[in-house]
């Protein structure tokens, strides 16, 4: 088990610059998750680490030692990769053996076996275990690729979107066993996301990458209370965050297309002349003695929540309502706006005012 | 027995997709069943001819029109690995008297010869044998290597390399028979099995790397990376990971290489006398010794024939797997 700390990590493919300058550090025993949308270099960032890609500046250190140079087999990471990698014309128990019969480790067969076993009943992989893995669903190979990883106990565990694969249920039940394994085996765990759900449950901290770039870390509460630019506050929250042009004038906040105004107590944050408003969805709420009004666009029943489309002056925004809801569509609704959780953004999309994290 | 509603009433013995029960898609399979029989029929003919002359006598070998039905003997096979005199007529009266005639003696009798002594055949074909086994192994060896790498490391001028690999198949290998010859000569490789494995080798590895290449570029790297960081060297990974999946590429690259080096005739010729000799440029060689004998030629011919057959024979495994390997990752 070890701490990680990357230094100005610079990773480039040809032209490409996947990683700019990227500096990080995971605390040992730490559940830690990387968020970014498609091509943020979460994967680069995760190959860098275990040592199958070198990066072209900056240093990567587990605990205090420097492991620029060190081989993948002696930084002694698990991987569990994005696509399928298990070895084929192996059965599912070969697979999860091979970790495990390295010349590294050195450990006898009986210690083995219980060792896979053991895993297997975890994922509830034990029926598939003298399957060729060839012919396994999607769900039963992912399964097996974590349960190769977890069958040890490394250093570090990299994990790139190993839910990725599996339906909802499947999805949440491993989701609970991954966090309880991280708990107790206090393994420091580096997983790759793009599921903000996923991100903001299962981690002690995280990272919001960005075209090689970290754009804010810190825990889940850090980053969903306060986001440090747009770009966060739009990729963590369903639905999405309404994010509104607005003006400052004689002390009330002005949306410049809608027709809410919103008192402005000046001790928070100095505002300029014209910025961001951020409000969450469920920061907007439907009551009948609400001070606005808004035409209802569309309704999106989810079951526990509807999302209400409104539109108010030439201003469209998003409302979240508990349970489903029966609204017709044109009809006009009073709301509220709850003005304790307000987001301010400047022109360069930062947030006005102090972000979460470090 | 009971039926559940909607069932067959009888088993299903053929397929039942719409689009092969009808009339003509069974009339397109009988016409494409029966072109590939045609076309197997020609490409079989001259290997049957070649086995039926091999089992022929002399005469029958030679006569006009070709006897399709003829007695068959192994009378080919005595000439193809014996030395023999021609007798004359007394001594043909002599040896019918004796009693210790082999059978093989007796086969040569027929067309008034005595058996002298053992032919060269068998050397030949081991040297055939020694000389095609070693360089195809080479060819293998070093092309996998050279394909991996080529493969999986940035080597610098990567194409250039792979361009100037290729090159040197680019001109018939007949055209650099005198130089390699003079150069054989002054180096000492004329007639040595060294000379023309290192010969076979040099001309087989560049196909190899080219064709191993492609195989194991199929292979995701994935599965390599996975097993680094599962604590395995890289050439552990290679023998652990990738030797293994490019089996089929490595099988393929084997008989290929085979096939060249066994068949090989012309430097065989230039470059070997009569220790180093290999079986093919020795069969028509035994043109003129008293007439061509066709059914020896053909007898050896079919002795050629079968290390590559039972090579091929025995590698189908991985061969047939590779393509059908292909088909489902593609389908
Ligand atoms: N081997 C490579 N060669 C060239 N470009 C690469 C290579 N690997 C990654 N890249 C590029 O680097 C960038 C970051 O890729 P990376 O795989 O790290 O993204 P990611 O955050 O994991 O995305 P995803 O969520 O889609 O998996 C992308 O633009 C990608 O195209
Ligand atoms: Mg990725």
């Amino acid at each position: 088990m070890s701490g990680i700390r990357l230094e100005g990590i610079t990773k480039r493919f040809g032209d490409l610059t996947a990683l700019r300058d990227l500096s990080l550090t995971v605390h040992d025993g730490e559940f830690f998750v990387l968020l970014g949308p498609t091509g943020a270099g979460k994967t680069t960032t995760l190959r860098v680490i275990a040592g199958l890609e070198r990066q072209e500046e900056g240093a990567v250190y587990f605990d205090e030692h420097l492991m620029n140079e060190i081989p993948p087999a002696d930084r002694d990471t698990a991987f569990v990769f994005q696509q399928y990698s298990l070895y084929p014309n192996m059965t599912v128990y070969e697979n999860m053996a091979f970790p495990l019969k390295s010349p590294l480790r050195n450990l006898d067969k009986g210690e083995i076996d219980r060792r896979i076993r053991e895993t297997a009943e975890k994922l509830r992989i034990g029926q598939l275990l003298d399957r060729k893995t060839a012919n396994l669903s999607g769900g039963e190979m992912q399964r097996v690729s974590i349960g190769r990883a977890i069958v040890r106990e490394p250093r570090v565990f990299l994990m790139d979107e190993p839910l990725s694969n599996l339906d909802a249920k499947l999805r949440e039940s491993l989701r609970v066993e991954l966090e309880h394994l991280q708990k107790t085996q206090g393994i420091t765990t580096i997983f790759v996301t793009h599921d903000q759900i996923e991100a903001l449950t299962m981690a002690d901290r995280l990272a919001v990458l960005n075209e090689g770039r970290i754009v804010q870390v810190g825990t889940p509460e850090d980053i969903y209370d306060r986001p440090a630019t747009t770009f966060v506050a739009q990729l963590v929250g369903t639905p999405r965050i309404n994010l509104i042009e607005a003006q400052r004038r004689n002390g009330v906040l002005k949306m410049s297309k809608g027709a809410v105004e919103l008192p402005y107590a000046d001790s928070a944050v100095s505002l300029p002349e014209t910025f961001l408003l951020g409000i969450r969805p469920e920061d907007i709420t439907l009551r009948a003695d609400g001070e606005f009004t808004g035409e209802v666009v569309l309704t999106e029943p989810l079951g526990v929540e509807t999302i209400i489309h409104l539109k108010t002056g030439e201003e469209r925004l998003l409302a979240v309502v508990a349970g489903t809801k029966q609204i017709a569509i044109g009809e006009t609704v009073s709301f509220g706006v709850v003005t304790d959780h307000l987001h301010f953004f400047g022109a360069d999309q930062k947030r006005l005012g102090e972000a979460g994290g470090e | 027995m009971q039926q559940s509603p909607g069932a067959p009433r009888q088993p299903i013995t053929s397929s039942t997709r719409v689009d092969q029960v009808g009339f003509r898609p069974q009339l397109m399979r009988g016409i494409k069943a029966g072109l590939a029989v045609v076309a197997m029929i020609i490409m079989l003919i001259p290997a049957v001819w070649m086995g039926m002359t091999a089992f022929k006598s002399r005469p029958d070998a030679v006569s006009v029109p070709p006897k399709v039905f003829f007695e068959p003997t192994v009378e080919g096979f005595v000439s193809l690995l014996t030395k023999r005199r021609q007798l004359t007529g007394e001594e043909i009266d002599a040896y019918k008297q004796r009693i210790d005639l082999s059978f093989a003696d007796r086969l040569a009798l027929k067309r008034g010869q005595a058996i002298i002594g053992q032919s060269d055949f068998p050397k030949f074909l081991r040297n055939s044998l020694i000389i095609s086994t070693v360089s195809t192994f080479f060819s293998v060896f070093f092309g996998v290597l050279a394909a991996y790498a080529f493969s999986r490391f940035k080597v610098r001028g990567e194409n250039d390399l792979l361009f100037f690999i290729l090159s040197t198949r680019m001109l018939p290998p007949v055209v650099v028979t005198i130089p390699i010859f003079l150069m054989y000569r002054a180096l000492n490789l004329y007639d040595t099995h060294f000379g023309l494995i290192l010969l076979y080798t040099a001309f087989n590895l560049s196909f190899a790397v080219w064709l191993l290449k492609g195989f194991i570029d199929e292979i995701p790297r994935e599965y390599e990376e996975a097993a680094l960081v599962d604590g395995y060297t890289r050439l552990q990974a290679f023998r652990k990971i990738v030797l293994p999946q490019s089996m089929t590429g490595i099988a393929a690259t084997t008989v290929f290489s085979f096939i060249f080096a066994w068949n090989e005739y012309a430097f065989a010729l230039m470059l070997t006398a009569d220790v180093a000799r290999t079986a093919p440029p020795s069969l028509p060689s035994r043109i003129g010794t008293g007439g061509v004998e066709w059914a020896a030629i053909a007898a050896g011919s079919l002795a050629c024939l079968v290390p590559v057959i039972l090579l091929t024979f025995g590698l189908r495994q991985h061969l047939l797997r590779g393509v059908t390997f292909g088909a489902i990752r593609k389908g």
